[in-house]
């Protein structure tokens, strides 16, 4: 049984990562940048859960709504003041250098404002969850809530997507940017709606990671924002679906790595299965290969 | 025996054969023309020629050695140089020190000498520093020698790239498109540096061009790409007054 | 022929002006500031709290140095470079500890674990490069950053002993080491190493960033340096001129790795207990040198070496600052890099430089 548990338990924080991988994978695709700072923003989500619902006692649903604003309008804001500047500029590493920064910029401001120490975060899901073969299974509700919101997010994500105005604008501008402005795409437009949503996302991961793994500290989002682009290379960079296998696998492999293997080598371990895909196939599990044009 | 002997490449991307069954015979010294409408083909022969692309099926010689499928470097080091329809210059290295880089493989010292600054390293230096201010001069750039490569007019990075291909001391040279941007003036006196070229360093040289009079002007022989296969190919006169060049170009 | 002399002649001379404005004044400003700081030492002119910051000066402005060959020189952003000052710090701290009973001499010791230093640190860089190099932009960056973590994890449960059997290795705990009677244990999984010989002085620091820069420095304005900054350029271009893109990127990346390891070396030797952590090794620690070498210009050696400097004793003087260092450093980050390379802003410092002032006043005034 403690296979099967460890199994889930797995499943349920790769949920979480490729929540958080949707956001890398979109902006990805769509402003071909790696948002560093993406981790950040789900940092910046689950402290506003924290001081809405731990300290002043909203309802935690409210406070959900209100983190995924914040961030939505976060997301926007980076991107406006941030990364489109640089969209033209001569060398790819400035804007990556810049997300950098925007990395620091949320988690030294995190550090002023909450300052360095713990904060145990109360989960925002009350339910019990359910066990199972005479109570050897346990899955919280933490648990099966983090696992349907994943599925809830990639089907309406994908549905998006596929059957709305918006989401055939960020295809085409994914595509190419030059020939979606041609077409009369909002291409400015677009790419802001990506990082809104991706930011949203980056909302509910924070809550959801902060529900399962209730401490938070400014640092909180950096590594799982790391691994989840790690799940977004894993599964192919701009693939909706590879996030969210990717996503899985690895918090599957993470999970089982720690229960079987060494506790500190963990993240070792997910580094490099990153690498041994990039080495057998470098464009993930459902990506596509782009050549340069000569 | 021709200088680059070219026989029957193909090559297909997705099921759209891009070049198809060419061949050409380029004798020492000359200067060919490849000419056609956009997107005939023109600049993946190039990309076949120098190896960015592996031909699905054909054979390439250059002077008897079959460089058939060879990589960039090792066609590049067998003796093809090329310039590019998009300018591709070293643009934070000065005008100096890009035609320095296309000696690379003329003048050697080893990364020891050149750390450690040994005898051999400011002797082998000199020696580059006069080949590159003569390739330089050639083109009329030697006064620029000191200025980055990216702060040149346009018409100056064309013939930089030049001569950057020059310095690898090629028997072929490739240029796509030389005259791409320039007005009438510069093209005229492109087409003198070009014949100059081939006089003074004894060059073969094939050209890819949309610039009639060029082409008219300068090349002894042509081949038409017209949809990835040959159109026809000759003498320059015979084939510009070939009426089914002239409908390919024209249209009906 | 008499012209001619004279526009050798005037080339010499630019040349000549060019290294005394480039390449030598970078050298005499490390040396002035190394004099003058040395005789604060010695007049007892500097409290011991800068005193101690020395040393690390020396190590981070060599950090900078080497991260700017990878990002300034190679085009290429490495996130995992403090990976490779832990392979350096470890590997040469394991080696004194080991010898230090052996040979007698500190100096002796201490320039055999700066060279083992580099080379096990250039070893990793190697292998790490093989599958790095073929990847570019943020792929590169972000599996670098990966490396990095592998390495600080895999230090961290590491232990080593010696007896006189020879060494003993785990990954398990210091007991599976199974040393015999008198054996001792060198190196503790998280515990790290404790009791590395202090070897590491701001004199020898001094030196070492003087080597890297004449490594450098030299490099760049020779044949292999000029295949690198072809490949960053322009990489198909480079091809077609016959320059071995692996070839070159591995040896950029190969130098840029070990002197990081000799930087690891110099640290682990200033401090009597070392530990991998994510302050000191983490990625963390690679994006600090990186800001280092954006503020100090990317591809400016000189400016890394002043940045790297200014950074380490900055925070020191403004201890009332200390809470928003980071801040201000995340601000100045993205700043820096929005007014050095965003295009409207390029644009706009263009139009309002002061030498573009002058030069149209000056037209005008030709009118």
């Amino acid at each position: 049984m403690s296979f099967i548990n460890y199994l889930i338990s797995g499943i349920s924080l790769g949920s979480v990562y490729a929540i958080i991988a949707l956001g890398y994978t979109m902006v990805y695709g769509i402003a071909k940048m790696l948002n560093f700072a993406h981790g950040d923003v789900i940092m910046i989500g689950a402290y506003t859960v924290f001081t809405v619902a731990s300290s002043i006692g909203m309802n935690p649903a409210v406070a959900v709504i209100l983190s995924i604003v914040v961030c939505t309008v976060l997301g926007m804001l980076i991107e406006r003041v941030a990364y489109k500047p640089l969209r033209q500029a001569a060398s790819p590493l400035a804007v990556l250098i810049t997300a950098i920064g925007v990395s620091y910029l949320l988690q030294n401001v995190a550090l002023l404002v909450f300052g360095p120490n713990t904060k145990s975060f109360t989960s925002v899901i009350s339910w019990k969850g359910v066990s199972l073969a005479d109570g050897k299974l346990n899955i919280s509700g933490v648990t099966i809530v983090t696992i349907a919101a994943c599925i809830v997010i990639m089907v309406a994500l994908t549905s998006f997507i596929n059957h709305s105005r918006a989401g055939q604008a960020m295809l085409a501008v994914s595509e190419d940017k030059g020939a979606a402005q041609l077409m009369g795409i909002n291409v400015n437009g677009t790419i802001a709606l990506t990082f809104a949503i991706g930011s949203g996302l980056a909302a509910v991961a924070g809550v959801l990671l902060c529900s399962a793994y209730p401490t938070l500290t400014p640092y909180t989002g950096a590594m799982p924002g790391i691994k989840a682009f790690v799940a977004a290379v894993f599964g192919g960079i701009g693939s909706i679906p590879g996030a969210m296998i990717g996503g899985i696998l690895l918090g599957i492999i993470e999970i089982l790595s720690k229960a079987y293997i060494n506790q500190q080598l963990s993240d070792a371990i997910v580094f490099s299965v990153l690498i041994i895909v990039l080495l057998i196939k470098p464009t993930g599990i459902l990506g596509r290969n782009i050549q340069e044009k000569v | 025996m021709a200088l680059l002997e070219v026989k029957n490449l193909t090559i297909s991307f997705g099921g759209l054969k891009a070049v198809d069954n060419f061949s050409v015979s380029i004798e020492k010294g000359q200067l060919y023309g490849l000419i056609g409408p956009n997107g005939a083909g023109k600049t993946t022969v190039f990309n076949l020629l120098t190896g960015v692309y592996k031909p699905g099926s054909g054979s390439v010689e250059l002077d008897g050695h079959n460089i058939t499928g060879k990589s960039t470097i090792e066609i590049n080091h067998a003796g093809i140089a090329r310039t590019f329809q998009n300018i591709r210059l070293f643009k934070e290295l000065s005008v100096l020190d890009n035609v320095k880089a296309g000696l690379h493989n003329e003048f050697k010292y080893s990364t020891v000498t050149g750390i450690l600054r040994l005898p051999s390293y400011w002797k082998v230096e000199k020696q580059m520093d006069e080949r590159a201010m003569e390739l330089l001069k050639v083109f009329d750039l030697e006064q620029e020698a000191g200025t980055l490569a990216a702060n040149l007019p346009y018409g100056k990075q064309r013939k930089l790239e030049i001569a950057r291909a020059l310095a690898t001391d090629p028997k072929l040279l490739l240029l796509d498109e030389p005259a791409a941007g320039m007005n009438p003036n510069e093209t005229a006196e492109l087409m003198d540096t070009i014949r100059f070229v081939r006089d003074h360093f004894d060059m073969t040289i094939l050209l890819i061009e949309h610039d009639m009079k060029l082409v008219s002007g300068i090349c002894e022989k042509l081949t038409v790409l017209n949809f990835g296969a040959i159109l026809a190919c000759g003498d320059t006169s015979t084939v510009l007054n070939n009426p089914e060049v002239i409908k390919a170009y024209l249209g009906e | 022929m008499s012209k001619k002399n004279s526009s050798v002649n005037a080339k010499k001379k630019i040349n000549i002006r060019k290294f005394l404005k480039g390449d030598l004044l970078t050298y005499l400003m490390v040396i002035a500031v190394y004099a003058v700081l040395q005789t604060m030492v010695a007049t007892g002119n500097m409290k011991s709290l800068y005193q101690g910051l020395l040393v690390p000066m020396c190590v981070y402005s060599i950090m900078a140095l080497s991260l700017n060959l990878t990002v300034g020189v190679m085009g290429e952003l490495s996130l995992g470079h403090a990976g490779f000052m832990c392979l350096g710090a470890f590997s040469g701290a394991i080696f004194s500890k080991i010898t230090s009973d052996i040979i007698a001499v500190d100096l002796l010791r201490f320039i055999l674990a700066i060279l083992i230093g580099a080379a096990v640190a250039a070893f990793f860089g190697f292998l790490i490069g093989i599958p790095v190099l073929r990847l570019k932009g943020d792929y590169l960056a972000i599996v670098t950053l990966a490396f990095g973590e592998i390495i600080k994890n895999v230090v961290n449960v590491f232990f080593m002993g010696i007896d006189k059997n020879g060494l003993h290795l785990s990954m398990k705990d210091e007991m599976s080491l199974n040393l015999a009677e008198g054996g001792k244990t060198i190196m503790k999984g998280p515990q790290g190493i404790v009791g590395t010989p202090n070897d590491s002085t701001f004199t020898i620091g001094v030196v070492l960033i003087l080597i890297t820069l004449v490594i450098v420095l030299n490099l760049i304005h020779s044949r292999s340096g000029r295949a690198i900054m072809a490949i960053r350029d322009n990489r198909i271009a480079a091809e077609s001129i016959g320059i071995h893109i692996t070839k070159y990127k591995m040896m950029a990346f190969v130098i840029s790795a070990a002197l990081a390891g000799v930087a690891g070396v110099l640290y682990s030797h200033n401090l009597s207990s070392l530990q991998a952590q994510p302050q000191n090794f983490g990625y963390n620690m690679s994006i600090m040198i990186l800001v280092y070498v954006v503020l100090g210009g990317i591809g400016n050696m000189r400016g890394s070496i002043i940045a790297a400097s200014i950074l380490t004793i900055l925070p020191e003087l403004l201890r009332s600052f200390a809470d928003y260092r980071m801040l201000v450093y995340a601000i100045v980050l993205i700043l820096m890099m929005l007014f050095n390379w965003a295009p409207a802003c390029l644009e706009f410092r263009e139009r309002h430089s002061l030498k573009n002032m002058f030069a149209g006043k000056k037209a005008k005034e030709v009118q």
